[in-house]
């Protein structure tokens, strides 16, 4: 694409020196010319500590990465459940023992493939489940005993959960020896990333049947992981990112307590979900920032005593918003960078993106090189060997401490409003982040702020380069095998189960056994969250602009 | 005074919407500002309606211009299905603009089908109001 807009400011810009001004970073945060003692006073002992001591700053493990390297977990998912099979069986015979499933749009909003919402989407960003028998096909031959599954499923979690259950069952597998994680961070649905079925009451209280369920049922299974990733990539900074996430976390916390569940009972299955953007120290302070307040309020706010629940563990993942279309091959240098911050960030998991994602969803070979770039990282550089390399420099350590005093300016804020649901619901933390997303914008449109290839240094011809294409094959099978379904099962028996949910729904006793039930009888995806829409209406966002 | 002058002197209508099942709302709610504070009259459509909802809100309120955005991959099937709608409704002068995560492939087949712009990630806010400008205008000749 001949630019000529950008070409010409670029071309102005690049004309004008950069030298004199004020610097900040993402957050506002203005930046010194260089940092000194005086600007990190405080005691070792109680703000650092060696890691794997209260209050984590400098890591959450003694050993860090000398003990175990992070966990490269590259997320992945498309097409039918027999594609997802496939490569999940592929990844299984390269030694992976931890699964990563992405769902498609459809399943993610809790509609079934033969919805006339969903035409044109099945498939397309991840894997489509519209009944139980999908979830058969995507685990078949996978011994679910023996690996841990990270489902990335948000509003209808408390669903794939008992579906998951399910086919462990049948497959000879309790229960309470299932392994996984599913992502269930409504809050954050509602912040940013946008994909819900019912108002927000109603979605916490499934959260809360599931926390409760799988407190008391499924040990090892994590039910939620505070997502801040999507927080950011709506265009939040990185402050509102940490101190966004963190209050959803709190609130989860609370939900938990309050529904008669001790701290120490749950909290330690809680793990979070961050991005790692292009601003480098800014992002390895809010990593610090992260871990040293959630332990701090784990255990002076919500009195935890076990070590377990006061411990931050999060998986990070490098920022899309970043990715350009301009020049995809900088990509693959943006990533490498964030991926490093991630790692002195201290992470405990990672999925470095690919660099042709401002393109489309990414090709094998894109992948590849996103893995790589991990495992340079993690065997050439040299970065796993030292825990913390950064601690105690002048402007990490200032910068960490600004982060956490900013984040609390913001927990006040949402305390003064009666919560993380009525800053939703008042449509606060989605303004916040819709404001700083374009005030980033100008700044890009300004040029103040640079970004190579698209506002700077930009090339006149852009050659197109070899991306992935979905078809509409995966559409046709799963509406086909929708019906094959439906024309199968016992239909008395799944309207039985839908009555039982709608009466469950409707009061307040826990709905998961419900759920399963319906689930078992091959009712679908679509025909559950129906009932779901009935008892609890939908949902409309707040006037945002 | 003759209408052309008036015409040229209006207001764009213009609205803003996401015709599919996608959340990722930061680029529409991007441009209504944009669009805002380059003197346009926005309408955001919020988030998951249907094409034919799409449709009947840019003819209930008479606007000049669709601009979708979809970052989902929907496009193809979505984009036309407004265009269709439009058209159903008698409203075939709407002008229909796209952006979003659109391969250079679609581009040409979202043009064919009389979906302009179809701006990829980074295209300067400029552009795309530039552009609006100008199928506005032609919506409006097309009226008169």
């Amino acid at each position: 694409m001949p630019d000529n807009y950008r070409a010409k400011k670029a071309y102005k810009q690049q004309m004008e020196s950069a030298g004199s001004g004020e610097r900040t970073n993402s957050s506002g945060i203005r930046l010194k010319e260089y940092y000194t003692p005086q600007d990190f006073k405080k005691s070792y002992e109680d703000e650092l500590a060696n890691p794997g001591e209260y209050p984590y700053t400098r890591g959450i493990h003694k050993d860090m990465y000398r003990g175990k390297l992070w966990t490269m977990r590259m997320f992945s998912g498309f097409g039918t459940p027999e594609d997802t099979n496939g490569r999940l069986k592929l990844l299984l015979s390269h030694g992976e023992t931890g699964l990563s499933v992405a769902f498609d749009m459809p399943t993610l909003y809790g509609l079934d493939a033969t919805s006339e919402r969903a035409h044109g989407e099945v498939g397309k960003c991840g894997v489509n489940v519209s009944s139980l028998k999908d979830m058969e096909i995507i685990f078949k031959g996978i011994p679910l005993d023996k690996v841990s599954t990270s489902m990335t499923i948000n509003a209808p979690a408390n669903i794939l959960t008992a579906m998951y259950a399910v086919v462990g069952e049948k497959g000879g597998v309790a229960k309470s020896k299932l392994a996984g994680t599913v992502q269930a961070d409504i809050l954050k649905e509602y912040i940013a990333q946008k994909e819900w079925i019912y108002p927000p009451e109603a979605h916490m209280r499934l959260i809360r049947d599931m926390m409760v369920y799988c407190t008391r049922n499924m040990p090892k299974w994590n039910y939620i992981s505070i997502s801040g990733y999507h927080i950011r990539e709506a265009g939040a900074s990185a402050v509102q990112e940490l101190a966004f996430t963190l209050a959803d976390g709190f609130e989860y916390v609370k939900m938990g307590i309050d529904n008669g569940l001790d701290v120490d009972s749950f909290a330690p299955r809680l793990s979070f979900f961050f991005n790692s953007s292009i601003n480098f120290f800014e992002e390895i302070a809010k990593f610090r920032a992260a871990r040293r307040i959630w332990a701090r309020e784990m255990k002076e706010t919500y009195g935890a005593k076990n070590d377990r629940s006061m411990k931050l563990r999060f998986h990070s993942q490098t920022s899309g918003y970043s990715l350009t279309w301009q020049q995809p091959l900088n990509n693959i240098v943006r990533t490498s960078i964030e991926a490093l911050a991630a790692v002195l960030g201290g992470t405990q998991s990672l999925h470095t993106n690919s660099y042709d994602e401002a393109w489309a969803l990414p090709s094998e070979q894109a992948v590849e090189v996103a893995l790589r770039t991990q495992q340079i990282l993690a065997h050439e550089t040299g970065v796993a060997d030292v825990i913390d390399p950064l601690g105690g420099s002048y402007y990490i350590e200032s910068l960490t401490d600004k982060m956490e005093e900013e984040a609390y300016k913001y927990f006040k804020t949402i305390e003064g409003m009666g919560g993380v649901v009525n800053s939703i619901k008042n449509g606060y933390l989605q303004r916040e982040i819709a404001a700083t997303a374009y005030a980033h914008q100008k700044k890009v449109e300004s040029g103040e702020m640079k970004i190579i290839g698209v506002n700077a240094f930009v090339k006149e011809d852009e050659q197109p380069i070899n991306v992935l294409k979905i078809d509409l094959k995966a559409e046709r099978i799963q509406r086909k095998r929708l019906q094959d379904v439906r024309l199968k099962r016992n239909n008395s028996r799944v309207q039985r189960s839908l009555e039982r949910l709608r009466d469950v729904y409707s009061g307040d006793e826990n709905s998961m056994e419900a759920v399963i039930e319906a689930v078992k009888n091959y009712a679908t995806l679509e025909e559950i969250t129906n009932v779901g829409r009935e008892v609890f209406g939908g949902w409309k966002e707040p006037t945002i602009v | 005074m003759e209408g052309t002058n008036d015409s040229m002197r209006r207001r764009i209508r213009i609205l803003v919407a996401k015709p599919a099942l996608d959340g990722h709302d930061r680029g529409v709610l991007i441009l209504a500002k944009a669009f805002r504070d380059a003197g346009m009259e926005v309408l955001y459509a919020g988030l998951l309606p249907t094409p034919e909802t799409v449709a009947r809100i840019a003819v209930d309120e008479d606007v000049d211009v669709v601009a979708l955005s979809l970052h989902n991959s929907a496009h193809l099937s979505a984009f036309p299905e407004v265009k269709r709608w439009l058209k159903k409704l008698g409203a075939n002068d709407i002008q229909v603009v796209g952006g979003g995560i659109i391969p250079p492939a679609d581009r040409k087949k979202l043009e064919k089908m009389g979906i302009t712009g179809n701006f990829g990630p980074g295209t300067p806010l400029e552009q795309v109001i530039d552009h609006v400008r100008k199928v506005a205008k032609k919506k409006w000749k097309m009226d008169q």
